[in-house]
């Protein structure tokens, strides 16, 4: 009797993503129509909560074609630990975090350093809708359709110099907004890292939106990293800091267990967790478990980043 | 009257709960985004909090000197059993769907998975010699066998410990409850060893 109820969950049925696609479209046609009458669209109104619809958003040749899962699944499923370990608290326990204003220092061996507020952040580079897998290392998946645009186009603004090989990327210190944050799961601020060459990838992004809204609070708004070819908890949430340094960042995760939570973190069937098995993947919404894929089936793109790379131990 | 059946009948509906509420749940489409890990999550939860309160039965007895309170223990230690096999059963069904070679190499690969697939084998003879009869034709050895538990239970804490990322906060509360559980039985055995009485004594009479 169980297995025929959760059969039938699939609530990516029940949510009508089609009504959400249509609509993004019709938004996004009379964009485009409106764009030769009146002024170039604003990405943000004053008011940047999460659900206003965000404008200029351009579609990208690198979104897979995919079934998105529904806004519901993605915003209700999160691994957010500043804001609870439970998949469901950080929906309910996010509510509080105050997105603006926001500002985001670029730092460290760059030749342009600056503490950018988010909205001129965000106005760097024109909008773009990333439709894309993320696998967590807990062995689920999502499809998820970002907003965002090319970490890439930061980057190259801020003129890194030739000691700047990796960059360093900080979420928000702040327990009064962040409950999670009370008790010493991880060590506080969470710390995540690219090297500099995977930071410049086009795939790798800095996301503002979902579903062509602004970015739910829980999904970690204002802006967030997301690096579709590793596990899910390299993409950091409402960054506060990116630096960039000369040697090898030590990320949140390595803290907690280094033998498990290494700095490249590439989705790998073959390199399992010391506890469970990467092999597979239960995609959510679906039944039946997937196979893995390696560099979560973005391999084409970025293995000449890995060549010779001993993935059991750059794990 | 005799066989209490005024609290067992009650009590047999409580232990039906967290089932009914999973089954409504997902009657209802309320088990959230990945059914199946909440459905994994909560038989093993439930069958955690049965294994402590059957452990709790005989502590309570002895505190409270209310030796009724053993007609529930079968009914309860059942329960545990009963949360046990649905957790197995939905990891070996919902989860790996019968891949039985995955199967087998998680419990020979997966410490966590070990343990858990162990605790719950122990289990099976204790469930199987739980009848009146059983317990006759046992004797005294039935009471050896079902000390078992000890160790489903130690395996089940451990199982939770292990598979936990970062926030072990709730495995250790269901294994600070055990080993208080434990310690308490290991208390009233050593309070009957009349060398341990004597240093119990000498401890808490200063000498002069």
């Amino acid at each position: 009797m169980l297995i025929r109820k959760s059969n039938d969950i699939k609530s990516s049925e029940i949510t009508p993503r089609e009504i959400y696609l249509s609509r993004r479209n019709f938004f996004l046609s009379a964009a485009v129509a409106a764009a030769g009458l009146i002024v170039p669209p604003f990405p943000f109104s004053q008011e940047a909560h999460a659900g206003t619809k965000l404008a200029g958003v351009r579609k990208s040749s690198l979104s897979t074609d995919e079934k998105p899962n529904s806004f519901k699944e993605i915003t209700t499923y999160n691994n957010f630990y500043e804001f609870g370990t439970d998949k469901d608290s950080p929906a309910e326990q996010a509510k509080r975090l105050v997105t603006r204003p926001w500002t985001v220092s670029v730092e460290g061996e760059i030749r342009r350093p600056k503490v950018y507020d988010i909205d001129e952040l965000i106005k760097l580079s024109p909008l773009e809708e990333r439709i894309y897998r993320l696998r967590c290392v807990e062995g689920w998946s999502m499809v998820i359709p970002w907003v965002g645009f090319p970490l890439y186009a930061l980057i190259s603004r801020v003129e890194p110099t030739s000691k700047a090989k990796y960059v360093e990327f900080t979420t928000l210190l702040d327990p009064k907004q962040m409950p999670g944050q009370r008790r010493g799961v991880l060590d506080w601020p969470y710390v995540e890292g690219l090297r500099i060459d995977e930071a410049m990838h086009p795939l790798a992004i800095l996301a503002v939106g979902l579903y062509g809204e602004v970015l739910p609070n829980q999904n970690g708004a204002p802006i967030r990293l997301v690096v579709p070819w590793k596990y899910g908890f390299k993409s950091v949430k409402s960054i506060v800091r990116i630096r960039f340094v000369e040697r090898q960042p030590s990320t949140a995760w390595m803290k907690a267990a280094p033998h498990e939570y290494g700095f490249y973190s590439n989705v790998n069937p073959e390199v399992d967790h010391p506890r469970w098995s990467q092999a597979r993947e239960r995609r959510i919404g679906e039944f039946t478990k997937r196979k893995t894929f390696l560099f979560n089936g973005y391999r084409e793109q970025v293995a000449s980043l890995y060549q010779g790379m001993d993935f059991k131990k750059y794990f | 009257m005799r066989s209490f059946t005024w609290i067992k009948i009650p009590l047999l509906a409580a232990c039906l709960l967290p089932l009914a509420s999973l089954a409504w749940d997902g009657y209802t489409g309320n088990l959230g985004a990945n059914p199946i890990e909440v459905i994994t999550r909560s038989t093993g939860t439930w069958t955690l909090v049965f294994l402590l309160i059957t452990l709790s039965v005989t502590p309570l007895r002895k505190l409270t000197g209310w030796n009724s309170l053993i007609k529930l223990r079968r009914m309860l230690g059942l329960f545990a059993f009963f949360y046990a096999s649905l957790h197995f059963t939905t990891y070996i069904w919902l989860d790996q769907f019968f891949e039985l070679a995955e199967i087998a190499q998680d419990v020979v690969k997966r410490p966590f998975i070990t343990v858990g697939f162990a605790s719950f084998i122990l289990l099976i003879p204790l469930a199987a010699t739980s009848t009146s009869a059983m317990i006759r034709r046992l004797g005294k050895r039935w009471q050896q066998l079902h000390r078992l538990v000890y160790v489903t239970a130690i395996g089940g804490v451990v199982h939770y410990l292990w598979l936990v990322k970062a926030d072990i906060r709730k495995p250790l509360i269901y294994g600070l409850i055990l080993a208080l559980l434990l310690a308490c039985r290991t208390v009233t055995r050593w309070g009957q060893i009349p060398a341990f009485k004597l240093a119990v004594k000498k401890l808490l009479v200063p000498s002069p």
